[in-house]
């Protein structure tokens, strides 16, 4: 089931991209290295804007414009780890972290919530594409380039990740949900055509091949990262135009003080929203609220991976 | 020498009065300070044109809003000077939160020989008032007092970052991330929104409000800047809620220089009209931006601050310093803009020679009437003596707030907690 490569903790695919990679030449080589640099530079862009999202003044009302550029940042940063992939990696070693803090009972429980969430979420979010949707219920939100692809092409990689049905397009939302999905419904490889996807734009995406062999092993991060950034669809069922947003930034209630409380330092209902990932990153006791999202992620990744061996 | 810095005593705003008569600071305690310039005497020639001291008051009180559970600093965020229509001046100075309208008036005289009191202001038993007499008033020395006449609360959910008075000198608008508002100076108990960003979902919201100001000449015009380095100019007679602008001024971003960090420094962190009501000036963090209000697909002019942070704009996120808002002042001409840099460095630029300089405000260097020496940063590899390196640049010393004399080329600068005043040289 599982491409050959171990299975590497996020860390260590940071520490170590190119390690194992056999059939790499040395400007590939080069090049992910380049790259990988550039990854660190970004993840350590992100931690620190999350910090800083984080360390609200208790005392007075933090400044909102500061807060906003901030958080703009964040989601920039998120957008394009979405498209190289790394965000889904992420996400899923925060979900297991979080996951080892957990007790069995919780996972238990857990299970049908689980099960009821997932239906109640296809119903309704038609524009998401869930493993049973298939290829067709993608929205061609945002057509991405497929940096990944041609730098996993580079690196020599054996697995490719677009079919061509899918229209190289998926939602940054999804963490790179749909080309795992048609790769492993539809079982082709199109090496060919990922070499030829160029990547033009000069940010290119992370190329670690480590990080590749990551996202294509585990598909169950999809589920994850939706789960722990989307649950709370199910109590803000309004399908959103775009989703990728909306699973970050979801919030069930437009109250008065929404982001405000957020910004002004996670009084009382710690809200979901670009913040949720900060109680993720901050492994000091999750929340009750990310902390049974994470055990019904773990639930849920065991039955997509059900769902892709018997073909549904 | 003390040299602690209160952080009470950090300036927050500077601003000339009309006539340049006044000039007022307002710092981070709430307080205003009033300098008047003294009036030229025959006798004392090179004092021409000093500013002394003329009153200081409390402004604005720490606040606690309960129910957020937040204080509301007594920062004062803008002052702005009304014009002088009579004996008194009169001064709008806001906090975060409430706008307030002061009088500053002087006293020279005052009324003694009350009947029902003594001097000392003692209620008089009545039994013992034999005989009446009408108050006469006297001669005493002057006092200056402030009073606040006006109030303006409860209208602001977001922290103000702006107030201007209309060239109707009837109204004015305050200004926070979200929303402007209008004021009529004599009510307090009302204000109409004009303008409102705020999306349905606080979720959704990626851009804030940083500045608005009327047009000088143009009651019904005024513009507003945004943190996405943007500005929309609106026209209030079109309809009541500008929501709708007018026009759009926003210069596309060169893709060769776009970073993480892009957006943030496109923030525009001040705006000002021109005295001529021609251009408009932004303030973003590397550049000042001159604009032709008839042209808004870029600016006329463009200014580098200092390009050499550009390299720099990682440590300054980490720091937060890349959230600095600086201001900027026209002359009273229009022909020069200035504004403030790190090290204590402001900037100046000529439009018409297009010449700039760097100059610094600080004790060492600015002896009573010594010339300022012009500053230099290093950006290559080699220093010249007298110039400073970008990394030897003390980023705690910040010149955000500036203003120049509305007539004659007098600045005040604004470095902490001194307040500097140059002038042009008396030839």
């Amino acid at each position: 089931m599982f491409p050959k490569g171990t299975k590497r903790k996020f860390s260590d695919s940071r520490e170590e991209p190119v390690a194992g990679g056999e059939d790499v030449n040395q400007s590939s080589l080069a090049a992910v290295r380049m790259l990988s640099s550039y990854s660190l530079q970004r993840q350590s862009l992100l931690d620190m804007s999350l910090i800083k999202l984080q360390l609200c003044h208790m005392l007075v009302e933090p400044n909102l414009c500061r807060s906003v550029l901030i958080a703009n940042t964040v989601r920039q940063i998120q957008e394009e780890m979405t498209q190289d992939g790394t965000w889904q990696i992420m996400t899923q070693a925060l979900s297991a972290a979080n996951a080892a803090a957990q007790c069995s009972a919780d996972r238990l429980v857990a299970t049908e919530v689980l099960c009821r969430q997932t239906e109640a979420a296809q119903g309704e979010q038609v524009p998401k594409p869930f493993p049973v949707v298939g290829s067709e219920g993608c929205p061609a939100e945002e057509v991405l380039e497929e940096e990944e692809e041609a730098a996993a092409a580079e690196v020599g990689m054996t697995m490719s990740t677009v079919s061509p049905q899918a229209p190289t397009s998926y939602l940054p939302g999804t963490f790179g949900m749909d080309p795992c999905w048609e790769e492993e419904e539809t079982g082709e490889d199109d090496d060919d055509d990922d070499e030829e996807e160029e990547e033009d734009s000069e940010e290119c995406g992370s190329g670690s091949e480590g990080e590749e062999r990551e996202r294509d092993s585990l598909v169950e991060d999809t589920r994850t990262a939706e789960q722990v950034f989307g649950t709370f669809e199910i109590k803000n069922p309004a399908p959103s135009p775009d989703p990728a947003l909306e699973e970050l930034f979801s919030d069930v209630d437009a109250s008065y003080y929404d982001l405000d409380t957020v910004l002004t330092g996670m009084q009382s209902v710690p809200k979901m929203g670009p913040y949720d990932l900060l109680e993720s990153l901050s492994s000091h006791g999750p929340s009750p609220l990310s902390s049974s999202t994470s055990c019904r992620s773990d639930l849920n990744e065991l039955d997509h991976i059900m769902e892709i061996i018997v073909g549904s | 020498l003390c040299n602690q810095t209160h952080k009470s005593d950090i300036i927050s705003t500077v601003e000339f009065n009309p006539s340049g008569e006044l000039l007022a600071t307002g710092d981070k305690g709430g307080r205003v300070v009033v300098f008047q310039r003294e009036q030229e005497t025959k006798s004392e020639p090179q004092r021409r044109g000093e500013y002394n001291v003329y009153s200081t008051f409390q402004s604005h009180d720490p606040e606690f809003d309960y129910l957020k559970s937040l204080e509301i600093e007594e920062k004062i965020n803008k002052i702005r000077w009304l014009p002088q229509q009579n004996a008194a001046y009169f001064l709008l100075s806001t906090n975060d939160k409430t706008v307030k309208l002061w009088k500053i008036s002087e006293r020279d005289r005052r009324p003694e020989g009350y009947n029902l009191k003594d001097e000392d202001g003692r209620i008089r038993d009545p039994s013992t008032i034999t005989s009446l007499r009408v108050p006469v008033l006297q001669n005493t020395d002057l006092m200056v007092e402030a009073t606040a006449r006006r109030v303006f609360s409860n209208a602001h959910t977001y922290h103000i970052n702006s107030i201007s008075v209309n060239s109707d000198l009837q109204t004015y608008i305050s200004t926070d991330d979200l929303r402007v508002n209008l004021w009529n100076l004599e009510i307090t108990d009302q204000s109409f929104n004009i303008v409102d960003i705020k999306p349905c979902n606080m979720e959704d919201l990626t851009e804030v409000i940083t500045a608005a100001e009327f047009h000088p000449q143009q009651c019904n015009t005024l513009a507003y800047s945004s943190s996405r380095g943007s500005v929309r100019l609106c026209d209030m007679r079109k309809q009541a809620l500008c929501d709708t602008h007018c026009k759009f001024f926003e210069e596309p971003e060169d893709p060769s220089t776009r970073s993480f960090f892009s957006e943030i420094i496109s923030s525009i962190s001040d705006i000002k009209f021109s005295h001529s009501g021609r251009f408009l000036m932004t303030r973003d963090y590397l550049t000042v931006k001159v604009w032709d209000l008839n042209m808004e697909t870029r600016p006329v002019q463009t200014y580098q601050v200092h390009d050499y942070l550009r390299g720099k704009l990682c440590s300054l996120y980490e720091n937060d310093c890349i959230f600095d808002k600086f201001e900027c002042v026209w002359n009273g001409s229009d022909s020069v803009i200035m504004t403030g840099s790190y090290n204590n460095f402001f900037r100046m630029f000529d439009r018409n020679t297009k010449k700039d300089v760097t100059l610094e405000a600080s004790r060492e260097n600015s002896k009573p009437r010594a010339i300022l020496k012009p500053r230099k940063v290093c950006v290559g590899g080699k220093r010249r003596k007298d110039e400073v390196t970008v990394d030897s640049l003390d980023f705690s010393k910040k010149i955000l707030h500036s203003a120049w004399h509305p007539q004659e080329n007098i600045i005040a600068v604004a470095a902490s907690n001194n307040l500097y005043i140059f002038q042009d040289k008396v030839t």
